[in-house]
């Protein structure tokens, strides 16, 4: 295991100014209008408003698939804007866990394959990775389903996959987009649950974008987000 | 040794890693079974048609010259000027072969009479038939493999050799003791020209392209058959002296006699180039190999484009792991291979027992290895069109679809 970040004292993300558009003159969409937002180290940070706010560009840029137009963003100790394509690749494989809305698991690959697929891109061997893919699925309550397909699974089982897939390569930084939409309270709950974990015992810092205010009470923080701007940040109880 | 222990752990993982992403990348394919099933049909039409259409026009041309290789002896034809393939008949006056006995380089030089006659089967057929006269005295043009009886019974009273093709089937003739069909037979008697005529002898032959059934006879007995006619002689077979370049003998028997002397290759390719000008044969299979290759390169083509498409979600999600755009293009590009290398081996294989279920049969096959680079080639380039088309697309692909639902 990973050794755990120094806590509060260092900063997972730091975005200072960012700003980010897409499309020509006339099409032009602004996401973001200079976003400020640090991270702590094995914080659990949710992002949340409404729909086109910029939630999904600002968690994409933090993860390292979309450079800003302008501004900085450091992180993990790293400036992601100056990295090259194929340093920002190799970036997100060794330093990035990630949870989608729609699972995104690999239907023609087992349960246990779709998990050990981190390891297998940081280049460690396919048998040995599938191993310790196992053991972490116990871990997550899917010790049985390990050769399982994963159309196979109830959604809230695909989730857990899902989770132990972005967990396996021990990332500092793990980005979730809408974890728990698509699965009913108590799943939801359970999920929450297994993602708090995971931030504690691993120290691994959590971006979380999200709709679903029955989560809320697991963040550390929330951070309000509308017009491309973050327009309060606050603890979970003063959302 | 620290370096060299990291670089052996550094190509250890990018091998660990090429092979996992490969197996990822033929899971993928086999997953999604309908399309797999549907890229191997189109890949496999696609190779059926490129393999076995141009095996069948390669068969048939090859029955082009297949008289001309059924005389293994000479190396050099002589005929009237004005000839343009073997099954024509335009005669030479005797004197000519004396001429080009002469000729500097020529070892020997024999006899060849060919001609279609009228033939009357013993069950009271009329048929035509396509009969050699072969030097008497060497039998040289006799042909190599005999069925039946031997070369040596054409020196019989009225001896006749019959291809075994055409005794057992257009020759076949209906018993009159029995009343049922049979092969013709050595010693069946038959009528060539109103001259009795005596089957001595059943010998394998290449089918012609002209399908006319061929049978051998002695030069002297032909010229009996045969109505009369001031020339009678149509071919004069040549064997060059040993060391002597076979062109220039041939060449020189056209400067001393002013006739047209070809080498046995030379004619070979004369008598193609001849069916291959004056028929529509070229152009029909090649117009099948094409529609073939357009077929299962749109079959195929669209199918392996249409399961890239619907991967790209999966490619996405690798892409935003970690994957970098060469593994996946080399993922594309392995399962556009897989499909073809399978498609292809499919194909080639029906196309081989299409062969071998028609061998020795009235349909022309031939399928020489270059036939299978042919063939390979276009499954190349169909498997190649499919795979550039899809990997734009993976290429191009943003991660970051990952995140929109």
């Amino acid at each position: 295991m990973r050794a755990v970040p120094e806590p509060a004292a260092a900063y997972a993300v730091e975005c200072h100014a960012i700003t980010k558009s897409f499309g020509d003159k006339e099409s032009r969409v602004v996401a973001l209008r200079g976003i400020d937002l640090a991270v702590r180290q094995g914080e659990m940070i949710m992002l949340v408003g409404p729909s086109g706010c910029g939630k999904t560009t600002l968690i994409s840029i933090i993860a390292g698939i979309l450079r800003p137009d302008s501004g900085q963003c450091r992180v993990l100790g790293t400036e992601i804007a100056r990295l090259s394509p194929a340093a920002a690749v190799d970036f997100r494989a060794r330093h990035v866990g990630f949870i989608f809305q729609s699972y995104n698991l690999l239907p023609a690959l087992t349960v246990a394959e779709n998990v050990a697929i981190p390891l297998i891109i940081n280049g460690i061997e396919r048998a040995t990775a599938r191993g310790r893919a196992q053991a972490l699925l116990a871990e997550v309550g899917l010790g049985d389903r390990a050769d399982a397909m994963p159309q196979q699974l109830s959604g809230g089982q695909q989730q857990r996959v899902a989770i132990a897939r972005a967990l396996i390569h021990e990332p500092q930084l793990i980005v979730c987009d809408e974890p728990t939409s698509a699965l009913d309270h108590v799943t939801g709950e359970q999920i929450m649950g297994l993602m708090r974990k995971a931030v504690h015992e691993r120290g691994a810092t959590m971006v979380i974008v999200t709709h679903d205010n029955r989560i809320f009470p697991y963040a550390d923080r929330i951070a309000h987000m509308d017009d491309g701007h973050i327009t309060d940040i606050a603890a979970d109880s003063g959302v | 040794m620290i370096i060299d222990a990291r670089h052996a752990v550094a190509v250890a993982r990018v091998f660990f890693y090429k092979t996992a992403m490969n197996f990822i990348a033929l899971q993928m394919l086999f997953g999604d079974r309908g399309k797999y099933i549907a890229m191997i049909v189109g890949i496999t039409f696609a190779a059926l048609i490129m393999t076995q259409q141009p095996a069948i026009f390669l068969g048939l041309i090859s029955r082009t010259y297949s008289y001309v290789g059924e005389l293994s002896l000479p190396d050099i034809w002589v005929m009237d000027p004005t000839v343009d393939f073997v099954e024509e008949s335009k005669p030479l006056r005797d004197t000519e072969l004396q001429r080009v006995r002469g000729v500097p380089g020529v070892a020997w030089a024999v006899p060849l009479f060919k001609g279609l006659l009228t033939v009357l089967l013993p069950d009271g057929q009329r048929k035509i038939i396509d009969i050699s006269g072969v030097d008497d005295a060497t039998l040289i043009g006799a042909p190599k493999i005999m069925l039946q009886g031997s070369l040596a019974d054409l020196r019989k009273d009225d001896g006749i050799i019959i291809d075994a093709n055409a005794a057992s089937e257009r020759y076949s003739i209906t018993d009159s003791a029995t009343g049922k069909k049979r092969p013709l037979r050595v010693g069946d008697v038959l009528e060539i020209n109103d001259q009795r005529s005596v089957v001595v002898g059943i010998a394998k032959l290449d089918r012609t392209f002209t399908t006319q059934p061929l049978a051998f006879t002695t030069y002297a007995r032909a010229m009996r058959y045969a109505p009369g006619q001031r020339r009678m002689l149509t071919y004069i077979l040549v064997k060059a002296k040993p060391g002597a370049d076979v062109e220039q003998v041939a060449a020189d028997i056209r400067a001393h006699t002013g006739l047209t002397a070809y080498s046995k290759d030379a004619f070979k390719i004369v008598n193609r180039q001849y069916w291959m000008k004056n028929t529509g044969i070229p152009i029909n299979f090649g117009i099948s190999v094409f529609l073939g290759f357009l077929v299962g390169a749109a079959v195929a083509g669209q199918t392996f484009h249409s399961f890239v498409r619907e991967s790209l979600k999966q490619f996405a999600a690798l892409k935003a792991m970690g994957v970098r755009n060469t593994t996946l293009v080399r993922m594309v590009m392995l399962q556009a291979a897989v499909v073809g290398l399978i498609g292809y081996g499919i194909g080639v294989g029906l196309s081989a027992l299409f062969g071998t279920a028609v061998a020795g049969s009235v349909l022309a096959f031939y399928m020489p290895w270059q036939l299978l680079i042919f063939s390979g080639g276009g499954v190349l380039l169909i498997v190649m069109l499919a795979a550039l088309l899809s990997i734009r697309a993976v290429i191009r692909l943003d991660p970051a679809t990952v995140f929109r639902s």
